[in-house]
């Protein structure tokens, strides 16, 4: 026994099954979101009957611009402006049209911004929609012209302008185009303004890149909606530049008031509201 | 192509070199057979500057001794006198401005500016802003606006900075209001691309009546580099990103994006700058003259429609 004591203890080995993976539950393709916010698993038509908003923790998801029309202009008021413009291939960009049409299957709509006068809460307005859905809402030649269409009409009519912003900035395929619609959509809005028409712009996540800086920071008054990524050159970019990590909350909605370039944060369920009161207060007296 | 172009160019250089060299030295008169290589040399070297690809153009765009907007001022205009600061936070080197004189007549100048080596690329940033530099810009408008003397401005930047100041102090605001108050400033604009002429950072200063590109500048979306990271998620495909993005001066004439093209002296800007400083001078002056006349209203509808009318659609 005592021997016993300092003898190797001889073990028997087996070797183990590989462990079996523990299965993930499987969950119906799109019954439930994962929120980006809060990590808790939502039940998607909760989401959708709550605006896109987590009902856990206020997170805002992205909105299309169809979704995002109903939640803003007064029901049946919309009349839609220029849908019919088709995108074409200026830089005979490889495989650019297929993309566009892929695109258009994808999401329902034919570019990245949707036009048209409607109202909200009686008051007339223009209102152009992004969708960050669509090629990340970049703008290209069709989403410049609809945007200088839309404020040269709100112009003529002498209507307010109000865009909801989405987009990842100009449309690459487009090259040089692309970046000619920046001053072409400034140069529009500035004529407006000289007309004492007033412009809220809505930026929500992402507003970034030459959308940024051209129509979406112009606005007499700037809404944001909370959390959304709003700036000029995006993080990756900006991390590769200089080198070192960027801080928590870097260029979201939050940090952009903080550094005075927004007017207020206004969570999605309030915005039709203050809209409708920004318009009454604007109203001119005829 | 241009490695060969490039390599018989040498050959020939230095076969020059030794026949100047042996007359010299052995006083045989071969002035005939130099004369022969000089001429084979100078037309190869129009062949090779024809035919520049895309790349090579942005590689002369970006060139070290390629002339900066001090150096067209200096040969350009009078009594140049530079003024700093946005008022606000701060003066950025990247943007230089101020005032000079074209023929006894007032001018308003503003460009982006790039070192001349790298102790002053530090300083100037490489020619990338920030927010405040556009903000100077913009500051020596509104004095041009109020004294009535015309803007003149150059571009040469690879694009607007990114960090995290430029952020803070809203890169992307800055560039906008830049563009929404060019389109409608009371006073004659010319633009002149003298290099790279980077995306937003570019147009910034380019919101123009009259809107010029040095023969070998590019005027892009973006960095053939930036490009091809987004894109393609591959930097390193930036050679094959400035064939596909029509930068050159002749791709942007061709779109009718630019009013035309100034030819380079050969071989570039640096090789003879006085010679390109005289035309753009002569440039310069003809148009204030034609843009002077205008009234008002119509400059500002004209220029109105230049950048209403650009755009690809059905």
């Amino acid at each position: 026994m005592i021997k016993g004591i300092f003898k190797k203890t001889k073990y028997v080995t087996t070797s183990i099954p590989a462990q079996e993976k523990v299965p993930t539950p499987i969950i119906p393709d799109g019954m439930w979101i994962k929120c980006n916010s809060c990590d808790q698993i939502v039940y998607k038509k909760d989401i959708e009957e709550n605006n896109r908003v987590c009902p856990y923790c206020g997170f805002h998801f992205r909105m299309n611009a169809r979704e995002r029309i109903k939640l803003i202009v007064d029901e049946g008021t919309f009349k839609e402006l220029d849908s019919n413009l088709l995108t074409l291939n200026p830089l005979d960009f490889p495989n650019y049209e297929d993309k566009i049409r892929q695109q258009e299957e994808k999401t329902g709509i034919k570019e990245a911004v949707i036009t048209g006068i409607g109202r909200i809460y009686g008051e007339e307005a223009v209102i152009a929609v992004m969708d960050c859905f669509f090629l990340m809402g970049s703008m290209g030649s069709v989403v410049g012209e609809k945007i200088t269409r839309a404020v040269e009409e709100a112009t003529i009519r002498r209507l307010p302008v109000i865009i909801f912003c989405a987009s990842g900035g100009a449309r690459m395929q487009e090259g040089i185009f692309s970046l000619m619609q920046m001053a072409k959509t400034a140069g529009a809005i500035a004529r407006h303004a000289e007309e004492g028409l007033l412009y809220i712009s809505v930026l929500t996540d992402p507003t970034t890149g030459g959308v940024t800086a051209s129509f979406a920071m112009l606005g007499d008054i700037i809404i944001a909606e909370p959390g959304a990524l709003i700036g000029f050159a995006g993080s990756r970019v900006i991390e590769q530049t200089i080198r070192q990590k960027l801080p928590e909350g870097f260029q979201r909605a939050e940090f952009l008031l903080e550094h005075g370039f927004i007017d207020k944060i206004i969570k999605r369920e309030e915005i039709k509201k203050t809209l409708g009161k920004l318009l009454y207060l604007h109203k001119e007296v005829k | 192509m241009m490695a060969d172009i490039n390599q018989n160019l040498e050959q020939l250089e230095n076969k020059l070199e030794a026949l100047r060299e042996f007359s010299d030295t052995h006083g045989v008169d071969l002035n005939k057979e130099i004369k022969a290589v000089e001429e084979k040399l100078y037309e190869l070297k129009i062949e090779a500057y024809k035919n520049l690809t895309p790349w090579e153009k942005v590689n002369l765009a970006r060139h070290g001794e390629r002339p900066t907007s001090l150096d067209y001022i200096d040969k350009i205009f009078e009594d140049f006198i530079e003024f700093h600061g946005d008022r606000n936070f701060r003066d950025d080197p990247s943007i230089i401005g101020g005032i000079a004189s074209l023929e006894g007549k007032a001018i308003t100048v503003i460009g982006h500016q790039k070192g001349r080596n790298t102790k002053e690329n530090i300083k100037r940033n490489f020619g990338m802003p920030h927010p405040e530099g556009y903000r100077k810009a913009l500051r020596l408008m509104k004095q041009a606006e109020k004294f009535k003397r015309p803007v003149i401005c150059f571009i040469d930047t690879p694009g607007a900075f990114c960090g995290i100041g430029a952020e803070e102090r809203g890169q992307g605001e800055a560039i906008a209001i830049n563009l929404m108050e060019m389109s409608r400033l009371k006073t004659p604009i010319i633009s002149i691309v003298i290099g790279e002429g980077g995306s937003g950072g570019a147009l910034a200063l380019g919101v123009a009546d009259k809107v010029y590109m040095l023969e070998h500048s590019i005027y892009s979306i973006l960095s053939p580099e930036g490009f091809a990271a987004i894109l393609w998620k591959d930097g390193t495909r930036a050679k094959e990103a400035a064939q596909v993005m029509k930068i050159t001066s002749e791709d942007l004439k061709n779109f009718e994006i630019i009013d035309d093209i100034i030819n380079e002296p050969l071989g570039g800007a640096h090789k003879d700058i006085g010679e390109l400083a005289k035309s753009i001078k002569k440039l310069i002056i003809n148009d204030l003259q034609e843009l002077e006349k205008q009234d008002l209203e119509s400059l500002l509808n004209k220029r109105y429609i230049k950048f209403r009318k650009i755009g690809e659609y059905q």
